[in-house]
């Protein structure tokens, strides 16, 4: 009921506050969680996450025989402290997708926008390469690209960015073309807005649910390629601590070390589940139209 | 559907030319391949011949146009490591690589569409909301680490699948489950969807009116139609698995293509690299062709959207 939101609200905060309704408990405080220790690595860690003893190395976790408090989740080949390696890799985990998605969402949207608003030859060009972009084998390519331009970590974002700005674009399109026939964009063609004026006022701010929802759901398979890459070793290098660098680092110990591939691997699991369980949840509530099979 | 058709076929091209020029700009920055190619203590004059045999004098849209010529004519050159023409060691390695995708898609089909069937059937019970953990978890496990744990599992801690290589039918379940897992998720929810839909139509009612054993019903009268959007689907997994083969081929030493690129990634053996992922895009680009102009031809409401548009 309406009388129960205080009356100091505006329209749209309380617009807002319908639309999302109870927020999932479980994808929330994994997410909190993460972002806190990745924001508290030097606090959270006991130990340097790229220096180890090699004295002790191979050290099993707490509850196994030979096992210490001092590595709870053991340490690797060269003695580095799993749980710290663990820590600090959400760091990378988190910067990647974050600037990932900030250049591929804002070149995608730009692009969605301005296509659907303008239509024509602009729509017909930007939709052409929108649509080569989206039918490119994403994986392969991304490790092609990686390798041959060197991998760093700059390098590991733009080529996921190139890689992923046209699923934006097709999608905001999509809502633009909608928008555009709508009186009120109508009305201020006939105020005599600018077309500029019309897509940042008008457009976007009704695109933006729909936005935040890919933004989410991405997220997860950004990690996740992310991590595919730094596993075949073509994504952040060594010795920083990607989850996916330190699966990849346990391969040849399954037998012997099974705690270095295991525990980064449960870490991205658990975040990845967390991102994608929260867009399923936010795409129920804000745009039940992208519902796909 | 001419136009239909024609437009898609002439976008696949234009994809196509794309991956091409991607592959023609790698190979300018992965540096000068005369270098690779010749001894450290060439000649100058040795390197100026090469350079002139490769073309490499010759300017850039020339080299480029020689290059396209070339890949269309299936010329690919030969590998730097062993001098054979890289078509050969192609040609060797896709088959692993076809028959990782064929045993991947057919083990997602076998148990996708029996547990989509009956989670359909049974809505809302113990099966369905199993299954539903299931298909979130695909959507998010790492699949090399998914590959890894189940190695430590069956290889390592219960002993009786090997860890990786190519041989039996034992060697193949592990890679072929961890690549199909996340689209057995998809085909399970893809056909609860579509036999829901069915399920609920006037004819199937009417069977079940008839007195028709509820079995026949279900298999014979529903799944036959609820099937067709699984079917394109499932061939489209097929052209995913292409693509997305790579990361489980390494984690099993599959010796497949996917493999042999990232080997070759290694050991800077470019033109095998090049091969590689021409081939590759090339198939999973007429695949997804395929799988639209299959759909459209089922389903007109797709050809209407599309002219619309």
């Amino acid at each position: 009921m309406a009388i129960a939101y205080p009356v100091d609200e505006s329209v749209a905060t309380q617009r807002w506050r319908v639309r999302l309704g109870q927020v999932p408990v479980f994808p929330s405080l994994i997410l909190i969680a993460l972002v806190l220790t990745a924001v508290f690595a030097a606090f959270l860690a006991p130990h340097n996450p790229t220096e180890g003893d090699i004295m002790r190395k191979l050290v099993p976790p707490v509850w196994m025989q030979r096992g210490t408090w001092e590595h709870p989740l053991g340490t690797d080949r060269f003695g580095r402290d799993v749980l710290s390696r663990i820590i600090y890799g959400s760091q990378i985990s988190l910067i990647v997708s974050l600037l990932v998605i900030g250049v591929a969402g804002i070149v995608g949207t730009l692009v969605g926008l301005i296509a659907g608003y303008r239509g024509g030859i602009t729509d017909a060009i930007l939709m052409r390469l929108t649509d080569i972009g989206l039918s490119l084998p994403t994986v392969l390519i991304a490790v092609v690209l990686v390798a041959v331009s060197e991998p760093s970590f700059r390098n590991v974002v733009l080529v996921i960015s190139l890689l992923l700005w046209p699923r934006f674009a097709r999608q905001i399109r999509g809502e633009t073309l909608a928008l555009k026939e709508q009186d009120f964009v109508a009305l201020a063609v006939v105020a005599g807005r600018s077309s500029r004026w019309i897509i940042s006022r008008h457009i976007f701010p009704n695109v933006v649910p729909t936005l935040l929802v890919i933004c989410t759901l991405q997220v997860g398979y950004v990690i996740l390629l992310e991590g595919s890459l730094s596993f075949l070793g073509v994504g952040v290098p060594p010795p920083q601590p990607a989850w996916g660098l330190m699966i990849a680092e346990g391969r040849g110990f399954l037998a012997t070390a099974w705690w270095m591939s295991l525990f980064p691997g449960l870490a991205m699991l658990l975040t990845v589940l967390a991102v994608n369980l929260l867009g399923d949840w936010l795409r129920d509530r804000l745009d039940p139209k992208l519902r796909q099979v | 559907m001419i136009r239909y058709l024609v437009g898609r076929v002439l976008q696949t091209l234009l994809s196509m030319l794309v991956v091409i020029s991607i592959v023609f700009v790698l190979t300018r920055l992965s540096g000068n391949p005369v270098n690779l190619l010749l001894d450290v203590n060439a000649t100058q004059r040795d390197i100026d011949i090469l350079t002139h045999h490769l073309g490499l004098d010759k300017p850039l849209p020339v080299q480029y146009s020689l290059y396209v010529k070339n890949v269309v004519q299936g010329d690919f050159g030969k590998s730097i490591l062993t001098r054979r023409p890289v078509t050969e060691h192609i040609w060797e390695r896709l088959p692993a690589t076809v028959e990782l995708g064929s045993v991947a898609m057919f083990l997602s089909v076998m148990l996708g569409v029996p547990i989509g069937v009956y989670s359909a059937v049974r809505r809302g019970g113990f099966l369905d909301s199993s299954a539903r953990v299931f298909a979130v978890l695909g959507q998010s496990l790492p699949p090399f680490w998914l590959g890894l744990m189940l190695i430590l599992l069956f290889g390592v801690i219960l002993g009786v699948l090997p860890a990786g290589g190519r041989g039996g039918p034992q060697h193949i379940l592990l890679p072929a489950f961890t690549l199909g897992y996340f689209t057995s998720a998809a085909i399970m929810r893809l056909t609860r969807s579509s036999m829901l839909e069915v399920l609920g139509t006037d004819y199937i009612k009417f069977a079940r009116l008839k007195g028709l054993h509820e079995q026949i019903v279900l298999w014979k009268h529903s799944l036959k139609n609820a099937l067709l959007p699984v079917v394109t689907f499932a061939v489209m997994l097929f052209v995913q698995f292409l693509g997305g083969a790579v990361v489980t081929e390494t984690v099993f030493a599959w010796p497949g293509l996917g493999r042999l690129i990232l080997e070759s990634i290694t050991t800077r053996d470019y033109p095998i690299v090049q091969a590689g992922v021409l081939v590759l895009s090339a198939l999973y680009l007429v695949g997804n062709l395929m799988v639209d102009v299959l759909y459209s031809w089922l389903n007109p409401k797709i050809r209407y959207r599309s002219s619309a548009s």
